[in-house]
């Protein structure tokens, strides 16, 4: 379970996130949606240690990761898939994987996991031998996802998944975050896409400049007179 | 006696080419990850010299073979290094890369002047590391120890391509550089990868400078400057941040210098360099071996 409470996060002077506390249990998809420049991005950036937090704690499982090395949170089963996908260009599809479980220590187990992302990811296995910076936007965030599973993670934080992507393949996404989330994996997804970030999401919250400003489930988000009116365009 | 002449520089060369590409293979480790030019790192071979002076007769009192002295160079280079990464590089790191730039300078000239003040100003003398045969082949004088540099030197570099191609923590050193918070999210911890960068190319300069006294069997204080500065120009002739490209502008460097001398002029082999590496630079940017991509941010 991942816990936030009372996150703060500064870049310079300008203070970015405000007292910011959330929750994420074991099995659920929560959303976090909310305008450009709200801080939903900093927040995910902060739990995995990009950006120094101010102050507050970010708990998952009994571990402060404020107070984790970040290149050690990947190992407690916290996987980021970046906004901007963030592949290693030069590198080939496949070793873009071997990457994702460079923490792994067995060999046979890794063999496995990239057999498993394959059969998931289809386009993938096709391309192995292709430099990822090659691929579509929509196949590098296959990438992104597939790399981040190699961790076989228990939760997993997306970022924009839908950024830059035609609608069918905004689908195709949101389908295999589903997926992800029906064979056990918890999912934290930021999300400027409300829609459909709220009707995948068991609970969500609402984020303006830096404040929790409303939470529920995914449903009542949905029926909300406020949140249609600022972010579903009704 | 043209031919013997021809084949004589060649040899010649060739050891001084290889001398040049296992410096230059130390820059362009560096370069390829971090993408900055340690200036210091010609300075590293000066330290593995005068470890060598001091290190080369005590192994030849206690009976052993003179170049064994090699261990104790690569132990305090990789030493060096190291410390002058942790010390005065990664403090920098993130402030821009004139102020990296800056610091190696700096470096550069407080390691020279630290060694003068330890060591003093006269050159050191190093006993014979190598007592190898020399042979005749169609009026050259060929020395082995001269094949034996080359040799090294095309070791290291397929070494360091396999290392780099195959093994995890080759494979981290080309993450690094491609995409650092990607790196930092699949575990890799980026400073640890850098130190191992800096030890890495530390440690060949000490293998370089065993070989280039065994050829020139001197220390100063002011050697690595010269040799760092024709080192880096064959890394960057051949590709900066390409393995194979350090050897072959190492090569290339040490093969013109030979023949410039030869042939041409004793003076004129620096103007020719310089030339030639203009000339690669205006029609090929990247260097021979170098892929012209823009650099992606």
């Amino acid at each position: 379970m991942l816990k936030l409470s009372n996150l703060n996060v500064c870049y310079g002077a300008i203070h970015a996130i405000h007292d910011v506390s959330l929750e994420v249990k074991d099995g659920e998809i929560v959303s976090l949606i909310g305008a450009n420049g709200a801080g939903k991005t900093t927040i995910l950036r902060s739990i995995t240690g990009l950006h120094q937090a101010k102050s507050g704690s970010v708990e998952y499982n009994g571990q402060d990761l404020l107070k984790t090395l970040p290149s050690r949170i990947v190992t407690l089963g916290v996987a980021h898939v970046p906004e901007g996908r963030h592949v290693f260009p030069t590198m080939t599809v496949e070793e873009n994987l071997e990457m994702g479980a460079y923490m792994g220590k067995d060999r046979e187990r890794i063999k496995e996991s990239i057999k498993e992302i394959f059969q998931r990811f289809p386009r993938l296995e096709e391309r192995k031998k292709q430099l990822a910076g090659t691929l579509s936007g929509g196949e590098q965030q296959m990438l992104a996802v597939g790399r981040a599973l190699m961790s076989r993670p228990g939760i997993l934080l997306m970022d924009e998944p839908s950024m830059g992507l035609s609608p069918i393949l905004i689908r195709e996404i949101f389908d295999i975050i589903k997926e992800v989330h029906k064979q056990g994996i918890t999912v934290l997804l930021v999300e400027q896409n409300a829609k459909m970030a709220l009707s995948i999401a068991d609970r969500a919250y609402v984020l303006e400049t830096g404040r929790i400003v409303m939470t529920g489930t995914g449903r009542e988000l949905l029926n909300n007179a406020d949140v249609k009116k600022a972010y579903l365009g009704a | 006696m043209a031919l013997s002449l021809f084949l004589q520089s060649l040899v010649n060369g060739l050891n001084q080419g290889a001398i040049y590409a296992l410096i230059a293979l130390g820059y362009t480790m560096v370069y390829g990850i971090i993408r900055m030019i340690n200036f210091a790192h010609g300075d590293f071979i000066m330290v593995g010299s005068y470890t060598l002076f001091y290190t080369v007769p005590l192994m030849i009192n206690a009976g052993m073979p003179a170049f064994l002295a090699v261990f104790a160079a690569i132990a305090v280079c990789v030493a060096v290094g190291v410390a002058v990464e942790v010390i005065a590089y990664r403090p920098v790191r993130n402030a821009g890369s004139m102020s990296a730039l800056i610091t190696a300078l700096a470096m550069s000239v407080f390691l020279e002047n630290l060694a003068m003040v330890l060591f003093g100003a006269s050159p050191k003398s190093i006993a014979t590391i190598f007592t190898l045969p020399t042979f005749q082949f169609l009026g050259a004088t060929l020395q082995l120890k001269y094949l034996l540099t080359l040799g090294i030197g095309i070791a290291m570099m397929i070494a360091l391509q396999l290392f780099v191609k195959k093994t995890r923590l080759g494979k981290a050193m080309r993450a690094v550089p491609q995409d650092k918070e990607a790196s930092v999210l699949v575990g890799i911890h980026v400073n640890k990868i850098i130190t191992i960068t800096f030890a890495i190319g530390s440690g060949l300069a000490a293998v370089a400078a065993l070989m280039y006294c065994a050829t020139y069997p001197r220390a100063t204080m002011d050697m690595g400057s010269m040799m760092g500065l024709k080192a880096f120009i064959a890394a960057v002739l051949g590709g900066i941040g390409i393995i194979p490209g350090a050897m072959l502008g190492g090569l290339v460097v040490g093969l013109i210098e030979i023949f410039v001398k030869v042939y041409i002029a004793p003076g004129w082999y620096e103007a020719i360099t310089y030339g030639i590496l203009i000339v690669v630079l205006l029609v090929k940017p990247a260097g021979i071996l170098g892929k012209n991509v823009g650099e992606k941010v």
